[in-house]
């Protein structure tokens, strides 16, 4: 199971988690994990989305309860069943969406934490407090300063502060470089530099390969729930990690399928330096420039959270074009509407549909009309041609193979049908071009199936797609060019057969793309 | 499964929720009478004979019954005002404001037209009366679709500007020469016509029709379904092209003008003329109907008539019991208490999901 | 425009404002929690109208204000079990908490209209004493005038100095937060709202006992509204209700001081200027973004598995 080459029979762990097991319906999320943090060094969890890291922390701070597997602390054996538990035993975790109130100031968000706050509060001893340990640790804020005229950096400074000073010894940290600047994430290591010094013991979630190598002691790689392999930083190379994290086996690309773009016909969908504002912690794109020709699927791989959700958006409209343009159809639609864009001819298909796309108590015959109510309007609008909209349903189904009820709340659909109809009502119905974003997410064998066919039927019948996914193998059997999402940039564009999943594993996690 | 099953499956579902609504207010009432039972008791009056006396009094004559149906009117009117931005998941609390400015301005068009004739005249104050409570409600709609504040906010500070700018405007310039807080007496041509020698005037059946109208409207046309989709998921209906932000000042400003015509009904029909602060809640009574029936049609007719027995039955308890009037607010809140405590039974489950 | 007038104006505004004041500073402490309290006019009713009652039964004017705070703080907890225990939607239950108000003090009150009570003694503002009559007269304040200001600040001082005050605010902009901190929103939110329904009831208490000295019905004017408006207003801040306090009741005054020098603007059109500005102050500076408002005010806690 766990490589224990990287073990120290002569310390003991701060936390060792063994054995560590948790199911979700459909998924084993972790599977039998053995994982052991020392004091005093960076320990970075290293996989792509899915491969468990998130769920195994989750466990430790408290928040789900493994089904199988213990805790120690120490060596003792610990119950953690909530992040009260986790704070006590001095284990303190900060999200990727922080939980800073903006309202209030650093102080206040600081000392709501704080365990031996007095019924009167001394802003002046909190203040010192603040300043003192961020002096210590190079952690700069003005503790009278608001959280919401702070930058994103400063907040995570702040969320860190709030750990140490409500004495947390166990750092876990979500994927904290997401949202940062190069500079603040040289900022950032030097200051786990420094708390490492001081004994603390530092667990690092993450999937880019650079800052493990640039700054972790040791490195556990999980993949489909399971460990992969853990290293000390001494054994770690590029390659080694990206192995790790992808697996030994090569996808044969199916040519058989690979179509030719058509040299001469203009694309339907061209992004030129399309920059976006950012909301909050999420990613923005910084200056996309991307292609979608009639009858091919583009397939774009990447780490989720590194600007698919924007790149969809800015496409169809929902989120405004700060900078770039963009060009559907011949048209420069960058400053478009959604209903424009879609009568268009752009179909979506979300990867959360029941919250993203689809009004959940409303019947799924009326959520197939939603897209194109102007279509089966009657009498200006008086009414609607429910008929219609139950025969064009009724021929896509029959068109893809699907079978799924049309007079139930779209709630009560199961996963995979309400994806399939989803793809009836954004594939069937003449859109030109497909935006499908995690296509085939939590869907059983034969749904994703069904969702790859119609898929390619669409291509088949000369409509450009957008594949967004984090699935190599389906984005490398189903696309005829594939490009890279890092860090809301495309770095990469291939032809699926000229390239293997090392390299784009390589440019996913930011690592530089080794030469054969 | 068959098409035939699901539909009869629908049907029966439908005489289910009639009952199961018709047992829950009947419980409601019940719960809500025995407290105020137990009230009347404490200040030394007997409440069976309050009881029997207040149905006697609304349901044993026609006349009464006619009066409950004269109280039922605005109410039924400001709920409906409520119900079509909340289909929008718009809370317009604002009701009572609109209602004054649309009372304001069919005033200005009675006073200031009084020669036409009636069929000329009417409509023309039902048109401005629209007008007004469509006004007094864009801006807190326009805010609301850029974001910038809560219609909630917005509505209720221009609750309180509307009464004082009806009051500055009779006041300053509309006051009968006896009263300085009324105008004079409207002309005939400017008063909705009764009907059966009772009080009950054309408002009472205009309400009816738009009660039909925006159940149709919402269940049929494609800016129902649209709208239905914007209250059930704003983002999946924006992502799917419908407008949203036009949605949202548009059903504002449509529940503002259904609330200005409940204002010109009240001074063209009840009052026949107009006087300062006329409305002792008449539009938080209809936020709370609207609210409490989750902006159902038939709820709203059937809460509104509830109300109006209570409101109009009270009227008698001051003769009969010495009862102050307002002492019926008791039982009238009594009722919204039990409604509001007992939100899993109302259909809130279809509202979180929605 | 005559030094007496102007003063007048002040004093006038003092007089009406107070009740105005300790209202809003209740609200601000039930909002900063979270919840919008809509009924506040029905709580003042009935707190104005029980202090009535029991001070000219017993003849104790103390008793009578403390009675009303009381009074205040219980029918809070209605709209509390209403909204933190089962649930209900805010404004609706808050305006259901009016017409209860509604009803209940008319019930109340009956028979003492009319009646008279000696209310709260006026002092004179310590070093006026050589002052003429005429402008004593206007300046001979009760106590919950001299302890309005102080209040607000204590106020402040609850909120923004005491823990209790931060995990109220914490739960007023994310109740997750504050459940993650170890705090109970649902009881921070009940210890709010009977803070908060005593000083509505300290509000109504000035206005039956020691301005007006009677009782009618309705007799709070729309104060209660008045003061949710305020709250905007003031950003939910206490200190800053006080200048709203005094601006919002000071127009019917100012419209006399204008009259009085020539300018006839109408009183109604006077008053509706707070409202615009508040209004104002709420699209420059934004309801819902800046994090003017707390959070998460109107909104039902359901907390975590």
């Amino acid at each position: 199971m766990a490589n224990t080459s990287c073990e120290e029979p002569s310390r003991t762990p701060v936390i060792s988690m063994r054995g560590i097991t948790k199911t979700f319906p459909g998924v084993v999320a972790n599977d039998h994990i053995h994982f052991d943090v020392y004091p005093s060094e960076i320990h970075a969890l290293l996989g792509e989305n899915g491969a468990g890291k998130s769920t195994l922390m989750k466990i430790l701070y408290g928040f789900y309860r493994a089904d199988a597997g213990q805790i120690l602390l120490n060596g003792k054996p610990v119950s953690i069943r909530s992040p009260q538990d986790a704070r006590r035993v001095n284990i303190g975790m900060v999200f990727q969406e922080f939980t800073l109130i903006p309202a209030l100031s650093v102080a206040e968000n600081i000392a709501l934490f704080l365990p031996d706050l007095p019924a009167v509060l001394n802003h002046r001893e909190i203040h010192r407090r603040i300043l003192d340990l961020s002096e210590q640790y190079d952690l700069r804020v003005d503790p009278q300063a608001v959280v919401a005229e702070l930058s994103i950096g400063e907040r995570q400074k702040v969320e860190i502060l709030k750990l140490l000073l409500s004495g947390a010894r166990i750092l876990i940290l979500d994927e904290p470089t997401r949202v940062l600047a190069p500079h603040e994430v040289e900022a950032l290591f030097r200051v786990l530099d420094n708390l490492r010094r001081d004994n603390y013991a530092i667990i690092l979630i993450t999937h880019k390969v650079k800052e493990v190598l640039a700054c972790a002691d040791r490195i556990t790689v999980l993949r489909g729930g399971r460990v992969a392999g853990s290293l000390l930083r001494s054994e770690a190379t590029e390659g080694r990690l990206v192995t790790l994290m992808f697996g030994q086996e090569l996808t044969s690309p199916k040519a058989d399928r690979r179509k030719v773009p058509d040299k001469g016909a203009s694309p339907l969908l061209e992004l030129r330096g399309v920059e976006t504002r950012p909301a909050g912690t999420e990613m923005r794109l910084k200056g996309v420039d991307l292609q979608v020709y009639p009858g091919e699927i583009v397939g774009v791989a990447g780490v989720s959270g590194n600007g698919q959700k924007e790149l969809s958006d800015v496409v169809l409209g929902m989120i405004p074009c700060v900078r770039g343009e963009k060009i559907l159809f011949g048209e420069d639609m960058t400053h478009a509407s959604v209903g424009v864009v879609r009568r268009r001819g752009v179909g979506f298909v979300p990867e959360d549909p029941l919250s993203m796309a689809v009004v959940p108590f409303m019947t799924v015959l009326e959520n197939l009309a939603l897209t194109r109510t102007w279509h089966y309007a009657r009498a200006g609008g008086l009414k609607m041609d429910w008929r219609a909209v139950h025969r064009d349903a009724q021929d896509a189904m029959s068109r893809f193979g699907f079978s799924f009820s049309l007079y139930v709340p779209a709630r009560t659909l199961s996963g995979g049908n309400l994806q399939r109809m989803i793809i009836v009502r954004e594939l069937a119905y003449g859109s030109r071009l497909i935006i499908a974003s995690y296509l085939t997410r939590g869907l059983d064998v034969r749904s994703t199936f069904a969702a790859r066919q119609a898929l390619l039927q669409a291509r088949d019948e000369g409509a450009g797609v957008l594949l967004i996914s984090e699935d190599l193998e389906e984005l490398f059997a189903l696309s005829d060019r594939l490009v890279v999402l890092y860090d809301g940039r495309i770095v990469g564009t291939f032809r699926p057969e000229e390239t293997d999943i090392y390299t784009i594993g390589h440019l996913m996690t930011g690592s530089e793309v080794p030469h054969a | 499964m068959p098409e035939t099953t699901i539909i009869s499956s629908r049907l029966a579902g439908f005489w289910r929720k009639l009952l199961d609504g018709l047992v829950r207010y009947t419980l409601t009432i019940l719960l809500a009478l025995g407290l105020f039972g137990v009230i009347l008791l404490i200040s030394g009056r007997n409440p069976l004979h309050s009881y029997r006396d207040m149905l006697v009094h609304t349901m044993g004559s026609a006349y009464g019954f006619s009066e409950v149906l004269v109280a039922m009117t605005p109410m039924l009117l400001t709920a409906l005002a409520v119900a079509l931005p909340s289909r929008l998941i718009l809370i317009n609390v604002g009701v009572e404001g609109q209602l004054y400015m649309g009372a304001c301005f069919a005033t200005w068009a009675a006073l200031t037209f009084p020669h036409l004739p009636a069929y000329v005249l009417l409509p023309l104050m039902a048109f401005v009366g629209m007008l007004g409570g469509a006004l007094w409600a864009f801006i807190p709609g326009y805010l609301k679709a850029r974001g910038i504040v809560n219609e909630t906010i917005t509505t209720l500070l221009l609750n309180s500007v509307a009464p004082k700018i009806v009051s500055f405007f009779i006041f300053g310039f509309w006051h009968s020469p006896m009263d300085t807080d009324k105008t004079a007496n409207f002309v005939p041509a400017a008063r909705l016509p009764t009907f059966f020698g009772t009080r009950i005037d054309l408002s009472l059946f205009i309400g009816l029709a738009l009660l039909v109208v925006f159940w149709w409207f919402v269940k049929y046309t494609r800016w129902g379904l649209e709208m239905r989709a914007i209250g059930g998921n704003p983002q999946a209906a924006r992502r799917n092209g419908i407008p949203v932000s036009t949605y949202l000042v548009v059903g504002m400003c449509v529940g503002g003008a259904i609330a200005g015509l409940a204002g010109m009904a009240q001074v063209s029909g009840y009052y026949g003329l107009l006087l300062a602060n006329f409305s002792r809640g008449i539009g938080y009574m209809g936020f709370l109907i609207s609210w409490l029936s989750f902006g159902d049609p038939l709820g709203i007719l059937l809460m509104s008539f509830v109300v109006a027995v209570i409101f109009t039955g009270g009227n008698l308890l001051q003769l009969t019991q010495g009862l102050p009037f307002a002492a019926i607010n008791l039982l009238l809140a009594l009722t919204l208490f039990v409604v509001l405590a007992r939100p899993q039974f109302s259909g809130f489950i279809r509202r979180k999901t929605a | 425009m005559s030094l007496l007038a102007i003063l007048g104006v002040i004093s006038s505004a003092i007089f009406s404002g107070t009740s105005l004041l300790y209202t809003t500073l209740g609200e601000v402490i039930t909002e900063r929690s979270g919840i919008v309290n809509l009924g506040l006019e029905g709580v003042m009713l009935v707190s104005a109208s029980s202090g009535f009652a029991v001070t000219y039964l017993t003849g104790n004017p103390y008793l009578g204000v403390l009675t009303a705070m009381l009074v205040g703080g219980l029918m809070n907890m209605i709209l509390g079990y209403l909204v933190v225990t089962r649930g209900g939607n805010q404004l609706a239950s808050g305006l259901a908490l009016m017409f209860f108000g509604f009803g209940l003090s008319a019930l109340i009150g009956k028979p003492y209209v009319g009646a008279k009570i000696q209310g709260l003694p006026r002092i004179l503002l310590p070093g006026l004493e050589h002052l003429p009559r005429l402008y004593t007269s206007l300046f001979q304040f009760d106590i919950l005038i001299y302890l309005a200001i102080p209040t607000a600040f204590l106020v402040w001082w609850l909120l923004y100095r005491t823990r209790w005050g931060l995990g109220l605010r914490a739960v007023g902009e994310s109740a997750d937060t504050a459940f993650a901190s170890g705090r109970n929103p649902w009881r921070l939110r009940y210890q709010a709202l009977f803070v908060g329904g005593l000083l509505a009831g300290l509000g109504a208490a000035h206005l039956s006992i020691a301005y007006a000295m009677n009782w009618t019905e309705y007799m709070t004017g729309g104060r209660g509204f008045i003061a949710v408006a305020l709250v905007i207003f003031s950003k939910w801040h206490p200190l800053r209700a006080i200048v709203g306090a005094l601006l919002f009741s000071g127009a019917v005054a100012f419209q006399l001081l204008l009259h009085a020098s020539g300018f006839k603007v109408s009183p109604f059109l006077l008053d509706t200027i707070p409202y615009f500005l508040t209004l104002l102050v709420l699209m420059i500076w934004g309801g819902t973004r800046r994090y003017a408002a707390p959070a998460s005010l109107g909104r039902v806690y359901h907390g975590t598995e």
